[in-house]
């Protein structure tokens, strides 16, 4: 094989590789370094480098090789110098014949000490990303037009890899910084939706916080039942929300320090669908929020209010909200009675699953106590939320045990019962 | 005693190591070589054979790493020789003229014969 084939093939093995290492989107550095080793490999030169237009007229060594880098630390370049340059059109600038540019003027000498012959522009897209340096060859002959053009095709390479892999940085800068706004935003947001929580709950002096702990609730049987972070977070906020409708209830109804009546009743009762109203036109950042406060008092077995639905036709972030609701109602004072006991609590749970509460939502509520209780997960957010001593019985792990024993066996009761009926 | 550099072998006969350069010489080896070169070099090695007995193919990164490590030999004072290298590499070689800087011997026998007409007896005091 003749030596200009054999430099040919050498050259398009380099040029291949070339494309596969500035296509790399790993290490910036480690991109720059290898494509400078293939051109100096190509041509065999003694030595090289890539410098980078850094901020104002600063100029930083991102390769080097076979000489020294403080050589390369004091160069510094002009805007009317690089405008300059962007004309060469990555033509290469040998030293050894001088320039009318006053970079390359400027540093000729020094250079040249360091064995450089050759200075070529990396101009991309009519911009000056830097240049490539380069050292004498080997063989210690002159450069030919051939190697001139495979220089100025491989140094166009890497000048098109280090602008991109700035574009990419940029890129994820800025989307980093869209992340962090979002979640700042995100953050503003549940801010203010607790902070109206308070506000719906300051209406109802009897049953202050209400709100948050329904939040707080939801948000440990969501994240029970195996829900995503985001949906986790969806039905937080939906918490904090459901009872949003009770602000155009009339307050001495929510006040009544008695059994209300049946007209005050069913004032009552539009505050689910007063709650939607005001929340569907909100953008909220979490799917189906304004559902979960309608629905949110509606039962499995159709006797719930406001549109009577049925099991599947509610939704199951309604149904964990319904849980976390009444949950907390059994579980903290009202005007007109004491909280009751945990025992009571669990009995009314086991009795009113799959007719007002889902099996499913049930058992993920009293797994997540369960794991509370028995020291398995360090965080008592229940057991806290309940105060002192409310958890704390001999009995309570067997009353979870045994409830979520039964929920496992109790599908869809209600069917059952309906089947027993119709067989009679 | 012969020692490894994770994939590259190498031993010291007297002042010379003998690195043993892979089958492909690319970046990943091409800097195995390198450091071990460097290694040998910084321990007082005052001559380098490279031995590519079992070198098929040697690309551009490769090419200019075995410049960068006969640069560092001759800045050390110290001489890089060949040895073993097949037809292609080492027209190759001839052809961008790494050959202009080294010897290039048939085996590593004849590499290690050849430095030590080369160097002078050490000096006892």
């Amino acid at each position: 094989m003749d030596q200009s084939n054999q430099q040919l093939i050498h050259t398009f093995g380099a040029l291949a590789d070339l494309g596969q290492e500035v296509a790399n989107t790993g290490d910036f550095n480690d991109m720059v370094q290898t494509s400078m080793h293939l051109l100096l490999g190509t041509l065999a030169l003694r030595r090289g480098a890539v410098v980078e237009c850094g901020a104002a007229d600063s100029l930083d060594c991102v390769a080097v090789w076979g000489l020294e880098k403080s050589a390369l630390e004091a160069l510094r370049i002009c805007e009317e110098e690089k405008a300059s340059l962007v004309d060469t059109n990555l033509r290469s600038l040998l030293l050894k014949n001088g320039s009318e540019n006053g970079f390359v003027s400027r540093y000729r000498e020094t250079l040249v000490a360091s064995g450089i012959e050759l200075i070529i522009p990396m101009v991309v897209r009519s911009q000056l990303t830097g240049f490539v340096l380069l050292g004498e060859k080997a063989t210690g002959a002159d450069f030919t037009a051939e190697d001139f053009e495979t220089i100025r095709a491989m140094t166009r390479h890497i000048g098109v890899g280090i602008h991109t892999h700035r574009l990419l940085e940029q890129v994820a800068q800025r989307a980093e910084e869209n992340r962090r706004l979002y979640e700042e935003l995100r953050g503003i947001y549940r801010d203010t939706v607790r902070a109206f929580a308070a506000a719906i709950d300051i209406k109802d002096k009897y049953t202050q916080g209400h709100s948050e702990r329904v939040g707080k609730y939801s948000e440990i049987i969501a994240r029970e039942m195996g829900w995503s972070e985001d949906e986790v977070e969806g039905i937080q906020i939906a918490g904090y929300l459901h009872d949003v409708g009770k602000l155009v209830v009339d307050r001495d109804i929510i006040n009544a320090p008695y059994h209300i009546n049946a007209k005050q009743s069913s004032e009552l009762s539009r505050h689910p669908s007063a709650g939607y109203e005001i929340l569907a036109p909100i953008r909220h950042p979490y799917a189906d929020i304004p559902l979960m406060a309608k629905y949110h008092h509606e039962r499995l077995d159709g006797r719930g209010y406001p549109d009577g639905l049925v099991d599947e036709q509610i939704p199951l972030g309604a149904k964990i909200v319904s849980l976390a609701d009444s949950f907390d109602a059994m579980t903290t004072d009202r005007p007109y009675r004491r909280r009751r006991s945990f025992e009571d609590v669990v009995q009314d749970l086991r009795q009113n699953s799959g007719k007002q509460f889902d099996c499913t939502v049930v058992r993920a509520f009293a797994r997540a106590m369960l794991k509370e209780v028995t020291g398995e997960t360090k965080e008592r957010r229940i057991v806290k939320m309940l105060g002192k001593g409310y958890l704390d019985g001999e009995k309570v792990p067997t009353l979870l045990t045994d409830l979520i024993a039964d929920m496992e066996r109790a599908k869809r009761p209600v069917d059952q019962e309906e089947q027993q009926t119709a067989g009679a | 005693m012969e020692t490894t550099n994770t994939t590259i072998r190498s031993h010291c006969v007297g002042t010379t190591a003998v690195v043993y350069a892979s089958d492909y010489l690319n970046k990943l080896t091409g800097e195995r070589i390198e450091r071990e070169c460097r290694r040998q070099l910084d321990s007082g090695c005052r001559a380098l054979v490279i031995d590519f007995s079992d070198t098929e193919l040697v690309n551009s990164i490769g090419v200019s790493i075995l410049l960068g490590i006969i640069d560092v030999a001759e800045r050390n004072g110290a001489e890089v020789v060949f040895s073993d290298v097949n037809n292609q590499t080492r027209a190759l070689f001839d052809m961008l003229g790494l050959t202009r800087l080294v010897a290039v011997a048939n085996d590593e026998n004849e590499a290690l014969t050849n430095l030590s007409v080369k160097q002078p007896p050490p000096v006892i005091n």
